[in-house]
């Protein structure tokens, strides 16, 4: 049998998680067929037929796709599933929001954030906040997963796969896209980036987060995160939280700014493969992670580190 | 406009907790157990929903062991205005319970679900989703802000890189991210009112689903460790050992 796998992308460009999501599809030992759902997105299947290892691309150009609503797209899946034992798909905001729905309609239960594939059935993946392992064995016939895609390589470049046509399901007209509101930015991709800095609630307001993350990210060429008081006190938009219910990120280089280490934000960074934490108190958890801890006034040492770089 | 609100009871989010040594599962006896955060979230928008004159009555309901009994207790101290708890012991998955919730659904004749996005212990971030599956309804998932008019819910959406606002008719799911609002403090007035307040004692078997879990946890064990601890005197220090040491810069 053969494993399906989801797209990420935004109808224009293939998104680099999808890369990392296919590394672990084709762990499962099976060949890989990817689906491409959206409208105008024959570029996207392009890029997906060229990735390593796919033996085949569907793709889905439809206008009621336009937006990815769960409803739509699961319908379409539902409708391929039988041809497939596993759907794979990225664990982002669309590949959580579409695959619950996909296997609840399959009547299966979904692995969910899986970070090793152990077997084509049984999985680990991290449980309360990252402070278990769970190996958890499925007895479902067809395997849904997503996968924590920090845990996985991206596959490489390959020869081009074909592309097949596939008409969309039936519309059910159960949900409606009004608008987006998206944050442009001119730096990295945080889930993706070799380089993350991050601020927390010690910055004290928007201004001064900027005044001190914006610099040291521009001269680090990296993303910028922020921990979950930040953003609640509107310091950073949300999309830059990192943490257990934000982004998992997992880049080179981690420097926490003002963070104090809540069980929740190290969640969603302790993979990084050197953590370096600024902050002024001696005690604050995040130490206990750090590679390399400096204690002290973040409004000294940040511009001071800026500088030094 | 009748609201269904489900809240699951889970170890406290303040609490570090331990794996068992024999590696069966993470440590919850003398635990503190709480209301799942994200379900205190969905709570509070149902009960400004009727605050709001939007909402004529707002159901908890938990799945679970008795004790979960403490957590729509807290529900009913929140505002809630009945609750049912649908015992089940040991683990009852995401689908089961979204099996469990569409039979509660159906029966109370339910215009809105709000759910948690996720529950902190299992991380799974399905059941809502699963159930909007189950009822054939649209479903509005990481929601930060709900307007609900004439029949139909407009929902902004928390999306990687920024936010998406789609509108679905009810009946309808939705899930809570952070943002949606700031839970209330239940206070002890209403902590009082909410003993008296009814509470139904069902069991999973008597909605005839099957609750057998799926899956089986073959191990837990204690993610791997860092090193960490290490300090540097100076920020030309830390510069040095980024470059020298650690090269990642």
């Amino acid at each position: 049998m053969t494993t399906l796998l989801i797209a990420e992308h935004d109808n224009e460009v293939l998104n680099a998680q999808t890369a990392h999501a296919l590394t672990a599809a084709r762990a499962l030992g099976q060949p890989v067929h990817i689906l491409v759902a959206g409208a105008g997105c024959a570029a996207v299947a392009d890029a997906a037929a060229r990735l390593e290892g796919v033996e085949r691309v569907l793709l889905a150009d439809d206008a009621s796709l336009a937006a990815q609503l769960a409803e739509p797209v699961s319908a379409l899946i539902v409708g391929l599933a039988e041809r497939y034992d596993a759907v794979v798909a990225a664990a982002t905001t669309t590949g959580k929001n579409l695959l619950p729905r996909v296997a609840a309609l399959l009547d299966v239960m979904q692995v969910s954030d899986i970070v090793t594939v152990v077997s084509p059935s049984t999985f680990k993946r991290p449980v309360y906040a990252g402070n278990a392992i769970e190996t958890v064995e499925t007895s479902d016939t067809i395997r849904v997963l997503t996968v924590r895609t920090t845990a996985f390589d991206a596959a490489g470049a390959g020869e081009a796969a074909p592309i097949d046509t596939v008409p969309a399901a039936a519309d059910p007209g159960l949900s409606r896209h009004v608008s987006d509101e998206v944050a442009r930015s001119e730096r990295p991709e945080l889930a993706a980036a070799r380089i993350v800095v991050s601020g927390g609630r010690a910055l004290g307001s928007k201004e001064k987060f900027d005044a001190l993350m914006l610099p040291l990210a521009d001269k680090l060429g990296a993303a910028i995160g922020a921990s979950r008081a930040a953003v609640d006190a509107g310091y950073a938009p949300n999309d830059w939280q990192v943490g257990q219910t934000g982004k998992v990120v997992a880049p080179d280089l981690y420097i926490a700014c003002g963070i104090s280490g809540a069980i929740q934000h190290l969640a969603g960074m302790k993979d990084a493969k050197v953590i370096v934490a600024i902050n002024s108190d001696p005690n604050a958890p995040i130490f206990a992670l750090a590679d390399y801890g400096l204690v002290g006034d973040i409004f000294t040492l940040v511009p001071e580190l800026t500088e030094a770089l | 406009m009748k609201v269904l609100v489900a809240v699951k009871r889970v170890a406290d989010a303040n609490v570090r907790v331990r794996v068992k040594a024999d590696g069966t599962g993470v440590e919850l006896d003398n635990v503190k157990m709480s209301m799942n955060p994200f379900c205190e979230i969905a709570l509070e928008e149902a009960v400004r929903l009727k605050e709001a004159g939007k909402a004529t009555e707002v159901i908890a309901v938990s799945i679970g062991p008795a004790k979960a009994e403490d957590t729509l207790r807290t529900a009913l101290a929140m505002g809630a205005d009945r609750a049912i708890l649908i015992q089940a012991d040991g683990r009852v998955e995401p689908l089961a319970v979204a099996k469990l919730l569409k039979a509660v659904t159906e029966k109370e004749g339910v215009d809105l679900v709000l759910l948690g996005k996720q529950a902190i212990d299992d991380d799974s971030n399905q059941t809502g989703q699963m159930l909007a599956a189950l009822l054939g309804r649209g479903q509005a998932t990481f929601a930060s802000k709900l307007d609900i008019a004439d029949g139909v819910a407009t929902v902004t959406r928390e999306v990687d890189g920024g936010l998406q606002t789609i509108a679905l008719p009810l009946p309808a799911v939705v899930t809570s991210d952070l943002r949606m609002n700031e839970p209330r403090f239940a206070s002890l007035p209403n902590i009082m009112k909410a003993r008296s307040k009814p509470l139904a004692k069902t069991q999973a078997a008597d909605y005839g689903v099957d609750v057998a879990p799926r899956q089986t946890v073959l191990k837990v064990e204690e993610p791997a460790g860092r090193k960490g601890g290490a300090m540097v005197g100076s920020v030309a220090e830390l510069v040095e050992k980024l470059k020298t040491e650690a090269r990642v810069i």
